[in-house]
């Protein structure tokens, strides 16, 4: 079955991309996405079952090199399970909704066949994707992590007759390689350390990793520590986060259904991925965790700022994703990776939705995509606005306070937020994350309010010619539409309900349960007794690291010294609330700004000037960048060009050529006189050098 | 005890026979009429000698109290001699006849020099060394002058003569020196004096004086200045003797003194070796750009190839006499070949020698255009051909032995030295429009030309063997 999954995408690419001329355009579309749908089926029945095989499933013998022997097999457990249902769906879903967005692209002439290139480059993208969700090595996992950047390449620059967007693919691809080349350092040293790739084999010698020092760079390192942060700067080029991000926003020059797919809702959060499935080695790299922890609240907040003046619709979701993506790290930084994956999880479904409406709203708008063009959509386009009113419900966190009743948002951030309140001892990160909440509320909210609410701006033509989309676009929004409300409620138990239920779920061992069960009835409720359960458990942690039990089964691991999930149930009253108040602000701020007294965004910006203009220009990242490598890059390149290879190389080589050799030519040719005594003179000449030479330097001095 | 010795220089007793033999019937018989005739005997007669030695030879065998020695090594170097020596009298002769210069006395001289050569290659003495080599350059002053009623060929054979009277008295007064230093003539005894790296310095004198007048033989820089004219003197069936067989037998014989008698001083006369293969190597390259006469060309080309081959010797190892015995093997197929297109080169029945009459041969004769090609490109020491095999094996052996910077400089010249054959291939296809040149249709040519470029490309695969030859054969030199 898993099979089957995996290599449908691959046979509907193959056939779409280099078939198409013979069954035509439409029928590869159909073939795509109903094969799409069979995978999505699927996967929603592995993952409602429940049962995963044992081993890998091994599909054949890769790589054989001396000691490294590499299978290509699919590892199936619950972590690959929950990015089966989440890839498979929502690239079902995608594919039904290109066949309506996609019809009559703007971009192409009648004559133009690009359809069938989409529909192949979307449906090897769910490949790769679903290649590296289902990897049971790290090297199988890097050639699903290159191809979906290979994937993202070809589909930023699917409009190629733009310049715009084939600069964007380029810095997708060239700033992911920054990532990629920290992914494959770590994949190198654990080789080097383990003498495997092999998920298993690495997560059992995680514990012995956090006793090596390993010598890298100008330093020694502790070796778990180190692997971390390398994989963690591979996962920070694809989930673009803080210093690596500044593709994903440009990425928005692709089609908007490639936008919600691989910008939103899969290839963004393979990094996110990542970080969980190593959860066996993270978990003995505190350090590492600490960092990443840091970077991800620090995402969080810098991208949600820049969220707040962004008047491009798909750019706001862009950053929007950016910073829920930094929600998504801080979770796994903290120890908490059945939380990251669960608000991977529901944004999966209100981000795609979000974009694929953005989408019907642009494809409705005829390709316009400034919100300070749209106003008054509401009733123009009901289905969409209803959709976009879940989303952003959802995103922002709509529910019920202390209960465990609201939208997906709701529940996985709170989740998050409580994490980070718990992992970091109400620190840094929590205060990021709840101040990025409020800010998530006011740009969801000026986005719809801006796109839905108001007057009609722009032009008068295309607002009149507003319309709702085709069903086959609609339909994606509905199914997504449920996700959004009900994933969060659903699952809520499953990933972050008490240890019983998050263990038996996620497949690991009793004994951890158990212990964590003992634990559970020890401590009292509360904040203090939270805190108290630390002070004992961390005597406990002072036994020798040696001991520490490492990964036995199980698709993801927390260490036994790891409380934080129980410490986040046990969280104060106030933190619960925390997330909600914030969200509540973000919204009235965002209601006072755009509907009540709408000249307030402009007075505000006119009067905080250098910040407004600071958060527009994205904090400047572009610039400084461009200043650092760009230009430097470029200078030295031009050096090399014209100094190194123009001057020194072919100067040198030119000179030889057609200078000296030439020249010694001559010469030897006027040496070669005919004259016998020339010739005799030469070689007496040449006797004297050698018996003088000989007589200076050889024999006994 | 005499028989013994006789026995051991049987090969060279016969041929001397055969030479004497071939002089009876030329005087007695039809004169030059039967020259050809004896062209082919003596030809039979060498290759039956090659065969012979290469096959029934065995172990170390001393004449004539250590002047003499049959070992793996001289039969490596008599056998390559001898083939290439019967190779190029098959292939001139018709040649010489059509230009009468077909006389008697070519075959019956080039036997005489071939003896020559085969006691030098043999030598355990400077007498024995002498003998050789004066029986060699004798034969060879006269061949060179073949052509009588020719200003260019006797006056090639006249600088040959004097300038060779001057390597000669060189080599004389350096073997006077050693003599007198180390008080014998036989190389062991020269071993022995010489003793382990404490060489008086009279004694190194003399082995430079040595050195010159063999560098002489093997045309190396300075010693080299005759080559030029002579090649382009004499007539082309000579040349191509000149290129190949006596080459071999100078270099064998430099590596048998600088072994066989100063093995004990390597390094002394190692960085001389190195200088002159240096110069040789760069002054070839350079100097041939300039020549637009084809056999001046192959001159300065053979210059720059007795260049690497002495970079073999430079290392003073016993892989870098392997290296060079193969590196000779292989230079001479390669100029057999090339030679036998040289001599197919015509035009209204008179030989021509201008590169610049090549334009466009490849339009005419494609098949024999791109056996050149090939033989030009293993000239050249291009991959995948025979000649950057050998190559490579001089340009380990220096490297090897610590001679990174001559190996280095190799490489660079034969960068350099690469133009002037890249030119020829260029001229044959991209050239100007043109007269061009006419093809002699002899098929003895075609064999060669066609034989010596499969050997080139087919030689790949385990070069026929000599590798181990040539290792057996530097084994029993060096030990």
């Amino acid at each position: 079955m898993a099979t089957i999954i995996l290599f449908a995408p691959l046979l509907g690419a193959l056939i779409a991309g280099f078939g198409w001329r013979i069954i035509g355009e439409a029928a590869a579309q159909w073939l795509t996405t109903g094969l799409l749908f069979l995978a999505a089926l699927l996967s929603w029945i592995i993952f409602l079952g429940g049962d995963f095989p044992e081993g890998p499933i091994t599909l054949m013998r890769w790589i054989e090199s001396g000691s490294l022997s590499i299978d290509w097999a699919i590892r199936l457990d619950r972590l690959t399970a929950i990015m089966l249902v989440v890839v498979t769906t929502v690239s079902a879903l995608v594919h039904l909704y290109s066949m309506g967005y996609m019809a009559h692209d703007h971009n192409w002439g009648h004559h133009d066949h690009y359809k069938a290139r989409f529909f192949a480059y979307l449906s090897f993208f769910t490949f790769t994707m679903l290649m590296l969700v289902t990897a049971d090595n790290l090297v199988q996992m890097f050639f699903g992590w290159e191809g979906v950047g290979v994937a993202s390449y070809l589909l930023i620059g699917f409009y190629y007759r733009k310049n715009s967007a084939n600069a964007a693919a380029m810095k997708a691809f060239i700033v992911n390689r920054v990532g990629d080349f920290g992914f494959a350092l770590g994949i190198f040293a654990l080789f080097y350390l383990t003498d495997s790739v092999n998920f298993d084999v690495i997560f059992a010698a995680a514990p012995e990793l956090a006793q090596t020092q390993i010598t890298f760079l100008w330093g020694e390192w502790n070796a778990a520590n180190l692997i971390a942060v390398l994989l963690f700067i591979g996962a920070m080029g694809k989930s673009a986060q803080l210093f690596l991000h500044t593709w994903l926003p440009d990425a928005m020059e692709g089609p908007t259904p490639v936008s919600a797919l691989i910008h939103a809702a899969t290839m963004v959060t393979a990094g996110v991925f990542l970080i969980c499935r190593m959860s066996p080695l993270m978990e003995f790299a505190p350090e590492a965790l600490a960092f990443v922890t840091f970077l991800g609240a620090a995402t969080a907040f810098v991208a949600a700022t820049i969220g707040l003046v962004q008047n491009d619709i798909k750019r706001v979701i862009a950053y929007s994703t950016m910073s829920q993506l930094g929600y998504m790290f801080v979770a796994a930084g903290v120890g908490v990776y059945s939380v990251a994956m669960f608000h991977l999880f529901t944004h999966a479904f209100f981000k795609a939705m979000l974009f694929l409406g953005a989408g019907s709203v642009i494809h409705a708008m005829h390709h316009e995509q400034d919100m300070r063009n749209y106003g008054g959509l509401r009733k123009k386009l009901p289905m969409t606005f209803a959709a976009m009113l879940i989303g952003t419900l959802a995103i922002t966190g709509v529910g019920i306070p202390l209960t465990h009743i609201g939208f997906a948002g709701f529940l996985s951030k709170d989740a998050v937020i409580e994490s980070a309140w718990a992992g970091t001892a109400g620190g840094f990160a929590f205060w990021m994350l709840v101040v990025a909440a409020a800010f998530t509320a006011f740009y969801s909210w000026r986005l719809m309010f801006l796109t839905f609410w108001g007057a009609p701006r722009g032009d008068h033509h295309t607002h009149d010619h507003a319309h709702e989309s085709p069903l086959v676009m609609l339909a994606p929004l509905g199914v997504l539409a449920l996700g959004s409300i009900a994933a969060g409620m659903i699952w809520f138990g499953s990933f972050f309900g008490d240890h019983d239920q998050v263990n038996s779920y996620f497949g690991l061992p009793v004994a951890h349960a158990e212990a964590a069960e003992t634990h559970g009835t020890a401590a009292t409720h509360g904040a203090e007794a939270a805190k108290g359960a630390d002070a004992t458990h961390g005597a406990e942690a002072a036994k020798p690291e040696g001991a520490a039990p490492g990964w036995t089964t199980g698709a993801i691991y927390m260490h036994p010294d790891n409380h934080v999930m129980d410490d986040a149930h046990h969280a104060p009253t106030w933190v619960k609330l925390s997330p909600f108040v914030a969200m509540a602000l973000g919204f009235l701020t965002a209601y006072w700004f755009y509907i009540l007294n709408p000249a307030m965004p402009a007075w505000l910006a006119s009067v905080q000037r250098p910040l407004y203009l600071f958060l527009l220009n994205k904090w400047y990242f572009d610039e400084i960048y461009d200043l650092l490598f760009v230009q430097s890059a470029k200078a030295i390149g031009r050096f090399l060009w014209s100094k190194g290879d123009g001057a020194v190389i072919d100067g040198s080589i030119n000179g030889v050529a057609l200078g000296l050799v030439p020249m010694l030519t001559r010469a030897a040719g006027r040496a070669q006189s005919g004259y016998i005594f020339t010739y005799a003179a030469a070689m007496v000449a040449g006797i004297v050098i050698l018996v003088t030479w000989m007589s200076m330097t050889g024999g006994v001095q | 005890m005499t028989s013994t010795d006789l026995n051991i220089i049987l090969p060279e007793i016969l041929l001397a026979l055969g030479a004497m033999a071939g002089l009876m019937a030329g005087v007695y018989g039809g004169k030059d009429r039967s020259a050809g005739l004896i062209c082919w005997g003596i030809a039979g007669l060498m290759a039956a000698l090659a065969a012979f030695i290469g096959l029934t030879g065995f172990g170390d065998n001393v004449a004539f109290g250590g002047m003499f020695h049959d070992d793996g090594f001289a039969r490596f170097a008599k056998v390559a001699i001898l083939l290439s020596a019967a190779g190029v009298l098959v292939m001139g002769q018709d040649y010489m006849a059509r230009r009468g210069l077909l006389r008697f006395e070519y075959p019956v001289l080039v036997a005489l020099s071939v003896v020559g050569m085969m006691v030098m290659v043999s030598a355990g003495d400077l007498m024995a060394l002498y003998m050789g080599l004066e029986l060699q350059s004798l034969a060879l002053y006269v061949v060179s002058a073949l052509r009588r009623d020719s200003v260019k060929s006797t006056e090639a054979g006249l600088k040959y003569f004097v300038l060779g009277a001057l390597s000669s008295g060189l080599l004389l007064y350096g073997a006077s020196l050693v003599y007198g230093f180390a008080g014998t003539t036989v190389f062991s005894g020269i071993l022995a004096a010489a003793g382990d790296g404490q060489a008086p310095i009279g004694l190194l004198i003399g082995l430079v004086f040595v050195i010159a007048g063999m560098a002489f033989k093997v045309s190396a820089v300075p010693f080299h200045m005759w080559t030029p004219d002579v090649y382009e003197g004499s007539p082309t069936p000579v040349t191509a003797f000149f290129a190949t067989a006596p080459k071999i037998a100078a270099m064998a014989l430099f590596a048998r003194v600088m072994h066989g008698a100063f093995g004990g001083v390597t390094s002394d006369w190692s960085q001389v070796i190195a200088l002159i293969s240096l110069l040789s190597m760069f002054l070839g390259a350079i100097a041939a750009i300039g020549q637009m006469n084809i056999k001046r060309l192959m001159a300065y080309s053979s210059i720059a190839h007795m260049g690497y081959a002495l970079m073999g010797l430079a290392a003073g190892t016993q892989f870098g006499v392997q290296a060079m015995l193969i590196y000779m093997a292989i230079y001479v197929a390669m100029n057999v070949g090339t030679f036998a297109f040289i001599l197919s080169m015509e035009q209204d029945g008179t030989p021509v020698s201008d590169i610049r009459s090549l334009n466009l041969y490849a339009k005419a004769e494609p098949g024999r255009a791109l056996a050149l090609l090939v033989l030009l490109f293993s000239l050249a020491g291009v991959p995948p051909f025979l000649g950057f095999f050998g190559k490579l094996y001089v340009l380990r052996a220096a490297y090897e032995a610590g001679l990174v910077w001559l190996a280095v400089a190799g490489v660079i010249a034969s960068v350099i030295g690469a133009y002037y054959y890249l030119r020829l291939v260029y001229l044959m296809w991209f050239g100007a429009e043109g007269s061009s040149v006419d093809t002699n249709r002899a098929p003895v040519l075609w064999v060669f030309l066609m034989g010596s470029a499969a050997v080139m490309v087919f030689g790949v695969i385990n070069l026929f063997g000599i590798e181990g030859a040539a290792a057996a054969a530097a084994a029993t030199l060096v030990p």
